[in-house]
């Protein structure tokens, strides 16, 4: 099994500027073992004190955040692409709206 | 890719790192957002009430407080909105001292956008850029378009593929490149991320996005100076990414520090849609976190799910005694309509939203009557009138003729006896 791992320019700089590359984690917590040992300084820049991914990084699996996908539970799936971004406001919008009001998309932006 | 300035730098809200001026909006050491920095000793004394007061009547009169390169001549009068005491909601709500921060009539596109562009965009002139974008599907979309259209910059806006007609329309006037990505706004906004690290473009809310929040203080600073340099007890303020809330706190303890006002507590309270409350939610079960959501709701102006200032909007609202609220799609339209009839205010459903949360705060006792109290309205009533599509019945014409007249009126005013005698509970 094979995933592919995408990682922003800011973290490229831990992977001597490599941006993308193949895995066989079977899940979230394997891939920052994996981290350990073949990028150490990236695993020591993506994980706070308890080993765990910092609340700054947003994880991506085929396009769905990892946390509605089960986050650590979950089981990546050969041919899956997984994608770690730093988090900035800005967001989620992606659902259609509920359908019993006759309104469709407002205006987006943010406070 | 970066300029000198000794008054203010972009910094690690974590671990305190330091990165001067560039367009860079997270820690390379540990990802948490920058934020811009003041060195307000060098600010003191220059910074006045006095100065202020010479200044233009736009939010280039707190100039010095914003993160605007040297040399940089401001050109768009925006901001500096009204600030309405707001009588005729109060008695409806039981506020007996309410305003409202009036931004949807805010320069050049009707929205608090056209503050935090207008600062954006200073900064992609001093860094280079010449093409400029964002991600929006609205508000932040029409001011980037104008606001580059004035300066001259080129400007590429991306969308989700499925905008209305009208919105698309919104934004092409003025010249902007719009690109139609086949994919929801969270796709779109995770693009930008990906075009900003890989194309030499200045995204006013990836790469830009310190010196972008830092005009939100202006909303601040308006409220303290239009009261007389004072502060408010109490400021009620629509929630999306988290950031404005933020900032207008910011503003009222930059001028508590430089005295111009005098120092006081306010309480913060936040707005939401039940359908999108990542951060209400976080504030009402004392989370130090957010759990993401998927938002469902008519309010697209405040549906981010997973807001990255989130965390630490909770925390401030918490931390000043405040408290957080979210509404239904229906009181949100309710909401819109509230404001319209009672102070002739014309709001987005992102004010609904606002407003409908402050009717409950004052319902539920949280805020007493006599304190004064803020009400941040950001947008335009213009800009979602499908928000209200199908609430108003379409009249029948009537021939004009006085007589046809004075018989519609008499059958209009028997309908609205009728109507109230039913909502009395009684019958005809």
């Amino acid at each position: 099994m094979s995933i592919k791992v995408t990682l922003p320019t800011a973290l490229a700089r831990h992977t001597d500027g490599l941006k993308t590359f193949e895995s066989d984690a079977a899940n979230l917590p394997g891939l920052l073992t994996e981290f350990d040992t073949k990028f150490p300084a990236l695993s020591a820049n993506v994980k706070d004190e308890s080993g765990r991914l910092r609340k700054f990084i947003n994880v991506y699996v085929n396009d769905e955040d990892i946390r509605f996908l089960g986050g650590d539970a979950h089981a990546f799936e050969d041919g899956d692409e997984v994608m770690l971004i730093p988090s900035i406001a800005g967001g989620n919008c992606g659902q259609r709206r509920w359908l019993t009001l006759p309104y469709d998309e407002s205006i987006m932006g943010g406070c | 890719m970066e300029y000198s300035c000794n008054l203010y730098e972009l910094r690690c809200n974590e671990c305190g790192k330091s990165f001067g001026n560039r367009p860079l909006s997270a820690c390379d050491e540990c990802l948490a957002p920058l934020e811009v920095q003041y060195d307000l000793e060098q600010i003191r004394g220059k910074f006045t009430r006095e100065s202020v007061a010479a200044g233009p009547a736009n939010i280039w009169r707190y100039k010095a407080l914003l993160p605007i390169p040297e040399g940089f001549q401001p050109d768009l009068p925006v901001g500096f909105t009204p600030l309405v005491r707001a009588r005729g909601l109060g008695k409806r709500i039981g506020a007996n001292n309410l305003y409202v921060k009036n931004d949807s009539v805010c320069f050049p596109t009707l929205s608090f956008k056209d503050r935090v562009v207008s600062v954006a965009l200073a900064n992609a002139q001093a860094f280079g850029f010449t093409t400029v974008g964002c991600s929006s599907t609205g508000n932040l979309a029409n001011s980037v378009a104008a606001q580059s259209a004035r300066l001259g910059l080129k400007a590429c806006i991306l969308v989700p593929a499925d905008l209305e007609a009208a919105k698309i329309l919104n934004t092409q006037v003025y010249g902007a490149q719009l690109v139609r990505i086949d994919g929801n706004y969270d796709h779109v906004n995770r693009l930008c991320t990906q075009i900003a690290d890989e194309y030499s473009w200045g995204f006013v809310n990836v790469n830009l996005r310190p010196y972008y929040a830092e005009g939100s203080k202006t909303v601040g600073y308006e409220i303290a100076e239009q009261l007389g340099w004072k502060l408010p007890d109490n400021v009620v303020c629509p929630m999306a990414g988290g950031s404005l809330i933020r900032k207008i706190k910011k503003a009222f303890g930059e001028l508590i520090a430089l005295g111009l006002v005098e120092p006081k507590k306010v309480r913060f309270f936040g707005a939401q849609a039940t359908g999108c409350s990542p951060i209400s939610t976080a504030v009402k079960q004392g989370w130090d976190y957010i759990e993401p959501q998927k938002p469902n709701t008519i309010a697209r102006s405040l549906a981010i799910g997973n807001p990255a200032d989130g965390p630490a909007a909770a925390k401030m609202i918490r931390e000043t005694g405040g408290w957080a609220e979210d509404v239904s799609d229906v009181e949100i339209v309710a909401g819109i309509q509230e404001l319209a009839e009672t102070e002739g205010i014309f709001t987005e459903t992102a004010g609904g939203v606002t407003t409908a949360v402050t009717a409950r705060l004052y319902a539920h006792g949280r805020i007493s009557p006599d304190e004064t109290t803020v009400v941040c309205i950001t947008g335009n009533g213009l800009k979602t009138t499908d928000a209200l599509e199908g609430r108003f019945e379409e009249s029948v014409p009537v021939k004009p003729k006085l007589a046809a007249f004075d018989a519609y009126i008499k059958a209009f005013d028997g309908n609205l006896d009728s109507l109230e005698l039913e909502l009395a509970g009684g019958a005809r």
